[in-house]
């Protein structure tokens, strides 16, 4: 159990900023998840928090102790991995037990902790197998027992539900959401599927190019997106974006409207903008309300896609200027493909841009 | 394939049972396994001390006591009709006895010694040092290519050029290792000359062979380190695993395929033990490095014996395969 914070991480390979300075305060039993699209040095900053990379610059403390030249097994931590890395010649018992043997743990000892930390994960009846003898849930499971056993500070998961089919994910998702209430440790995961992200996290730190975008809870992060990123990042299906202008605007509110849209009131929340500007509009698939024909205040367009999945039913729409827009409605209706229709939205889940 | 390899064996195994000679005008007969009984003969005397009328062991200078010579025994001696025309291979003292063990074909049975010496020095030698410089030059180092194409130069060159060369490096007047020794301990070093005394001369090939073909099986080594994956590495570190640690439970085991092929590559490369041989010593001084292909070839060209040379191919056919058999069985999967 322990606090962590990174202050001003950097990172770079030669003349490469792969981390710009990343500030992150994590508390202890905290569950925080670093999400963001490949190659945002998500991963590369848990191998940095768990000393496999070296840090360029900044500062790294675990318990209030400065961790950046320390050796991984000096810092208190255990990572589990994408591909499991369990060592392919041994059994259960001694992967599992391998941070032990190597530590020189007497072996009653031994016994008794791999014996806790299996029932915890609940695999007993594996324990003298060998890893060719296991599904991929279950080799994620001796994984995360070898992480357990050991008793860690912090706990690094990297993108471990990846190489898992989708029903089993959603299991282990499950498994490891328990398993941090059961131990309640500080653990950092990492991810590049926004679900896992905002099912498991108590704080999400949204990472893009080396630089953190947004940290907060998993419903900060939804209803109040700091930036475009962030917005289009979270949810499922992503965000839409459509560009208008404005046309007027008083103290509280903004009338907005382009080619695509018929004129709308905004609030204004405080923004600054001048009649001509151009403002960029989101808004989550699941907010826009499908008509056919013609609606009022609304965005017009016609459908190039429909699915339809029973007890929802998502439309690609392709609006009048070309650009696309999703919109996911909760039950089934059916819309032919061709058809005009008018999406409407309740100005007040609109974000601005 | 069926040309070259299986036909060959076949004539190998058929002339090995007849007394075919290279340019004999007789037709070969099939004369059973006399070849191999000529060749694998083995016999046991027990001797005697001479003693003088009383019964007294008469003891020479040294106060050792005498025996008869053995040729008494394998010569025009119908009463030992199991060593006749033997040599004695060697001898030890069994109480006031003397046993002496006589084989047929004497120069063979040097050759069997040297041989098995030489592959029980050179496999686990070569093997050892090979996986070593292996995990010096898997490091992630700048201009570690440069290690790699040296080590493996050797083995690019011919082993008959690399066994001359040897030969200057080993020469008992100015040669190059006598040099540099001598140089080193600050000319206190006696000049040896390597190849010519029998008790070095095997001992010369054995380091020229080893530092030859070490980088061939480095090579394969190198390829077994990376086929294990990087994570396992990485995962081995977070547990908290030393250097040794790390090599006994992750890298050791990932290379186990590896290393029985090299081990049963490297056994029969040395079996096969011939180039270096005919380059440099030819088998002697004394027979001291006579191989088992060595007298194969030697007999066979040599001295037109084919069906001679055949029978010594044979016998080492199946040498080799039973210590590989042996090997993989010792090396297999226990589970």
């Amino acid at each position: 159990m322990a606090d962590l914070q990174l202050k001003s991480i950097k990172k770079s390979y030669g003349s490469t900023q792969v981390i710009n300075g990343v500030d992150i305060d994590i508390k202890d039993g905290e569950f925080v998840v670093f999400v963001g699209p490949s190659g945002c040095g998500k991963s590369t900053l848990l191998r940095m928090i768990a000393g496999l990379e070296d840090i360029t610059g900044g500062e790294l403390t675990i318990d209030g102790d400065v961790v950046n030249n320390l050796q991984p097994k000096e810092r208190g931590i255990a990572m589990v991995f994408q591909s499991y890395a369990i060592f392919p010649h041994m059994t259960v018992r001694e992967n599992v037990g391998f941070g032990l043997t190597v530590s020189g743990v007497p072996k009653s000892e031994k016994v008794r902790r791999v014996n806790e930390a299996a029932q915890v994960l609940q695999m007993e009846h594996l324990l003298e197998r060998r890893p060719s003898q296991l599904s991929g849930g279950q080799r994620q499971r001796v994984a995360i027992g070898r992480a357990i056993v050991r008793d860690p500070k912090v706990f690094l998961f990297d993108e471990p539900l990846s190489n898992l089919d989708a029903a089993l994910r959603m299991d282990m998702r499950m498994e490891i959401s328990k398993l941090h209430k059961k131990l309640g440790a500080t653990m950092i995961y990492v991810t590049h599927d926004q679900v896992e992200a905002m099912t498991l996290a108590d704080k999400i730190v949204v990472l893009k190019d080396g630089e953190v975008q947004q940290i907060g809870s998993p419903m900060e992060l939804f209803h109040n997106p700091a930036n475009r990123f962030v917005a289009g990042f979270l949810g499922s299906p992503s965000m839409n974006f459509v560009s208008t202008e404005v046309i007027s605007y008083d103290d509280t509110s903004i009338t907005v409207g382009s080619e695509v849209l018929d004129a709308v009131t905004l609030p204004r929340n405080g923004r600054d903008v001048v009649v001509g500007d151009t403002l960029e509009l989101g808004i989550r698939p699941q907010y826009l309300e499908p008509h056919h024909g013609d609606v009022k205040g609304a965005l017009h367009g016609s459908v190039s896609l429909s699915e339809r999945l029973g007890t929802e039913t998502v439309l690609d729409v392709a609006l009048l200027d070309g650009n696309k827009v999703i919109a996911s409605i909760s039950q089934d209706q059916q819309f032919e493909v061709g058809d005009k229709i008018s999406l409407y939205f309740d100005v007040n889940r609109v974000h601005i841009f | 394939m069926l040309l070259f390899i299986v036909v060959p064996f076949i004539l190998a195994i058929v002339f090995s049972l007849t007394n075919q000679r290279l340019m004999s005008p007789n037709a070969a007969e099939y004369v059973g396994l006399e070849n191999y009984t000529n060749m694998l003969d083995l016999g046991v005397l027990v001797v005697d001390p001479v003693m003088d009328a009383d019964g007294a062991i008469l003891l020479d200078k040294n106060g050792d006591n005498q025996y008869p010579r053995l040729r008494k025994f394998t010569r025009n001696n119908p009463g030992y009709p199991d060593v006749k025309g033997m040599k004695e291979w060697f001898s030890f003292s069994w109480g006031e006895q003397k046993v002496a063990i006589m084989a047929s074909d004497l120069v063979f049975m040097k050759a069997l010694v040297n041989t098995f010496t030489f592959v029980a020095f050179v496999a686990p030698i070569q093997g050892a040092l090979a996986l070593v410089l292996a995990l010096l030059i898997n490091q992630p180092l700048r201009g570690i290519h440069i290690f790699r194409s040296i080590y493996f130069m050797p083995v690019v060159v011919s082993i008959v050029v690399v066994s001359l060369l040897w030969r200057f490096i080993y020469d008992g007047q100015n040669g190059l290792l006598n040099s540099a020794l001598s140089t080193l301990t600050l000319g206190y070093f006696e000049p040896v000359n390597w190849l010519g005394n029998p008790d070095t001369a095997l001992g010369s090939i054995m380091a020229m062979s080893i530092w030859q073909a070490v980088g061939f099986h480095m090579i394969i080594w190198l390829s077994g380190l990376q086929t294990i994956s990087p994570t396992l590495y990485e995962a081995a570190k977070i547990e908290g695993a030393s250097p040794w640690q790390t090599f006994r439970y992750v890298t050791w085991p990932g290379l186990r395929n590896t290393a029985v092929l090299v081990v049963i590559v490297i056994t029969m490369q040395a079996f096969s033990l011939f180039a270096q041989i005919d380059v440099m010593t030819s088998g002697g001084p004394l027979d001291s490095t006579q191989t088992i292909v060595y007298q194969a070839v030697e007999r066979g060209y040599g001295k037109q014996d084919i069906s001679g040379g055949s029978a010594m191919s044979v016998v080492l056919f199946l040498i080799v395969l039973s210590i590989s058999l042996l090997q993989r069985y010792l090396t297999r999967e226990k589970n």
